[in-house]
């Protein structure tokens, strides 16, 4: 629903039409998928669903210009979450072959999520109704993003590594057997 | 393109990882849904940093990327402790904390 008032909104935004077509291909795909990913029994099918998912936020992020964004989506989301949620599956022996895994609370959070879409949605629309995203986008080069981390964000950039390695250690120490 | 595009596809994807997490018992399944709701919240701070032509928004959404991928890592950690403990990864059956 949501997105059919955006592309209302479009028709009288004739430029771009390659892109916006685009982006309504990819957008539909997403939310179908992002749909079945939390729906279907199969969970080894949610994960290969939210690949579909990830993916395409990586072409967002290339209609939106921002290439390096869309490799490190591809590589640490695709190339390493979705390996590490595979192992996860396999490790915990999860029903595969849509066994129980009762549902619990599905209408609580059908409400929840369709009144928060509903409340999402008119404030969007009330609040950036027309704004149009300007059609040179000078930004996004990956030296433009390197220049940023490396000197505004360095501080952040290393807080970062730094919980990585402690995340990762932490991993082992909690998952290991003794 | 219209700013209201990217927008609502993160607000829709937000609700649906909202769904997942509220509805779903499995432990994996209710991390497969963080990880929707963290991917809607990169395509937002993409799309304000191409609107302000501010490339902070990406830098940040890099930031997030790492830190998801921290998440997970630990939380499949926290979730096989679980299986091997209970042989379950129901959610709903650990409760021991409940009052």
């Amino acid at each position: 629903m949501l997105l059919l008032a955006a592309v209302e909104q479009n028709a009288d935004a004739p430029d771009l039409v390659a892109q916006n077509i685009a982006f309504g291909l990819i957008a539909f795909m997403m939310v179908v998928s992002a749909i079945k990913v939390v729906t279907t029994k199969n969970v080894v099918h949610a994960a290969l669903y939210l690949v579909l998912v990830l993916a395409g936020v990586a072409a967002q992020y290339v209609l939106l210009a921002a290439e390096f964004l869309a490799s490190v989506q591809v590589l640490v989301y695709i190339g390493a979450i979705v390996v590490l949620f595979l192992f996860g599956i396999m490790l915990t022996r999860a029903p595969i072959k849509g066994e129980e895994e009762h549902t619990r609370n599905w209408i609580g959070g059908a409400v929840t999520a369709v009144g928060l879409a509903a409340l999402l949605g008119y404030t969007l629309i009330d609040q950036y109704g027309s704004s149009k995203l300007p059609e040179e986008v000078g930004i996004g080069r990956a030296e433009v993003l390197s220049d940023s981390i490396f000197s505004t964000y360095l501080f952040p950039f290393e807080v970062v590594s730094i919980l990585l390695t402690a995340a990762l250690v932490g991993a082992i120490v909690i998952a290991r057997k003794d | 393109m219209l700013l209201n595009e990217f927008l609502l596809l993160g607000a829709v994807l937000f609700c649906i990882g909202v769904y997942g997490v509220i509805a779903r018992a499995n432990g994996v399944m209710v991390l497969m849904s963080i990880e929707l709701i963290l991917n809607a919240v990169n395509i937002n701070l993409v799309v304000f940093s191409v609107m302000n032509n501010d490339i902070a928004g990406q830098v940040f959404a890099l930031f997030v990327i790492a830190i998801a991928a921290a998440e997970v890592g630990v939380g499949l950690a926290i979730v096989l402790v679980i299986y091997r403990n209970r042989k379950s990864i129901d959610l709903d059956q650990v409760d021991l904390m409940r009052g």
